[in-house]
């Protein structure tokens, strides 16, 4: 693992059950090294994800906040990560008007059998979280 | 003048409707309420001058038979946008459409006037003329506007069954709607979070805001109120404020038909619409949609495409 900072963050994920969460099951049986900062709360779907579970949880305490479903075309409900795309991509918009980092936000889509690119984004978001620090002074 | 011909309508439409709102004179001069009338005597009551800020489509949703509203340029947009969201039958409603060059914000004229009582009104022609017991005061209405008035897109309603004057078009430039939000836009993430934290800092949760905003129609069963879900808890602190108005504000996600009535009930003149606002350019910007405009439209949170031409894949 590089250059994460040894104090740990708290960086909240909504996986889908279908695609992401598998995925990120694949990845601990691949036994791929992952950061440990985020703690994952299972959805249905990522269409089940309001926007606002991810501005409650950046204002209650959350230093990052990471959106995961299926592939576009791929949704296990058809068109559920459709309207996510469309929410998440307003939210993302409208938290660097308000004060917040963008970059504390993230939202991708991972299946099911992409154990190594779970590790990437997880990896990767865990490191963009911790180049910004603390969201909260304590 | 537009108030004779405002109330001829009013009488000819009533046989047909069960109510007519429209406007009347309030507690003061300088008030204007809301009238609902159902006999002809009334309709000498109704009154249509700057003055009449409040947008009367609120009512619309609730109304069970058929009723007749007098609606502004700025109110037709709201009833658009029921049409869109199927909230209302259009067969339901007759429209009186005023073509309006302009309200008044209250606020301002007392403020102006150093909130003395007010025992005379009277309007010419781009101008307001206030009667207080210290001497008169007379007040450019490009003054006392509220900010929706400056930028203002539609004087003429969209929909409509009857018109009470010519219609008219707008003299504003169509960039100057956003300007406010672009302005903040400019400047750097520090200086926007400690300008909304200034502002929302000075919410005392009235929800005023709400209750006026004429798409907030969960009404009673808003969850900003109930315990279950809990979203927000009674703790008078600025992170309840500021998730208090990001509900109003995502909850309106491409909704806000901008007619500026939480701006105009909020006793702390916070700026409530902003964040509205900035949704509503980024829909202009991802779907090429404004709320409240084509009754064939329908809300982009409503809908989607397969292959979205605008929204790219976020990197690390």
């Amino acid at each position: 693992m590089s250059e994460v900072a040894p104090k740990e963050l708290r960086i909240v994920g909504f996986l889908c059950n279908w695609c992401s969460y598998g995925g990120a099951d694949t990845a601990g049986v691949g036994r791929f090294k992952q950061p440990t900062d985020l703690r994952i709360i299972r959805v249905p779907c990522s269409g089940r994800v309001d926007p606002m579970f991810v501005v409650r949880a950046l204002l209650t305490g959350a230093d990052g906040v990471l959106v995961s479903g299926c592939h576009p075309r791929d949704c296990h409900y058809t068109d559920g990560n459709f309207y996510a795309r469309r929410r998440l991509e307003m939210l993302k918009r409208l938290l660097p008007f308000m004060g917040i980092d963008d970059r504390r936000f993230h939202y991708t889509w991972v299946s099911a059998s992409e154990g190594q690119k779970w590790q990437q984004v997880v990896t990767g978001f865990t490191n963009q979280v911790h180049a910004l620090g603390p969201m909260h002074q304590k | 003048m537009s108030t004779q011909k405002l109330k001829e309508i009013i009488k000819q439409v009533l046989p047909d409707v069960e109510t007519v709102i429209c406007w009347q004179e309030g507690y003061d001069k300088l008030n204007v309420t809301p009238i609902f009338i159902t006999s002809p005597e009334q309709v000498d009551q109704v009154v249509w001058n700057p003055l009449c800020a409040q947008n009367l489509a609120s009512y619309l949703p609730s109304q069970k038979k058929k009723v007749a509203v007098a609606v502004k340029g700025c109110d037709s947009r709201t009833i658009v946008q029921y049409m869109q969201e199927g909230l209302i039958d259009r067969n339901n409603v007759v429209i009186i459409g005023i073509p309006c060059k302009g309200t008044v914000s209250k606020k301002k004229v007392q403020k102006a006037i150093g909130n003395e009582p007010v025992e005379e009104v009277t309007f010419t022609d781009g101008s307001i003329k206030v009667k207080t017991p210290s001497g008169e005061k007379t007040l450019a209405l490009a003054d006392v506007c509220p900010t929706k008035c400056t930028s203002c897109q539609f004087p003429t309603p969209i929909v409509y069954d009857q018109l009470t004057a010519d219609a008219i078009k707008s003299d504003k430039p169509p960039e100057s709607v956003y300007a406010d939000v672009a302005e903040l836009e400019g400047k750097t993430l520090e200086e926007r979070k400690a300008y909304f934290a200034s502002q929302f800092d000075k919410c005392i949760r009235c929800y005023a805001c709400r209750n006026a905003c004429p798409m907030c129609v969960c009404q009673d069963s808003c969850i900003a109120e109930t315990r279950d879900p809990h979203w927000i808890t009674q703790k008078n602190s600025l992170d309840e404020k500021v998730m208090f108005h990001m509900i109003h504000a995502l909850h309106l996600a491409g909704r806000c038909v901008e007619c500026g009535e939480c701006e105009r009930v909020c006793p702390m003149e916070i700026p409530v619409a902003k964040l509205k606002k900035k949704i509503n350019k980024e829909m202009k910007d991802l779907f090429d949609y404004t709320p409240g405009v084509n009754p064939e439209d329908k809300p982009p949170m409503y809908t989607f495409n397969v292959d979205e031409a605008k929204i790219k894949e976020h990197k690390l």
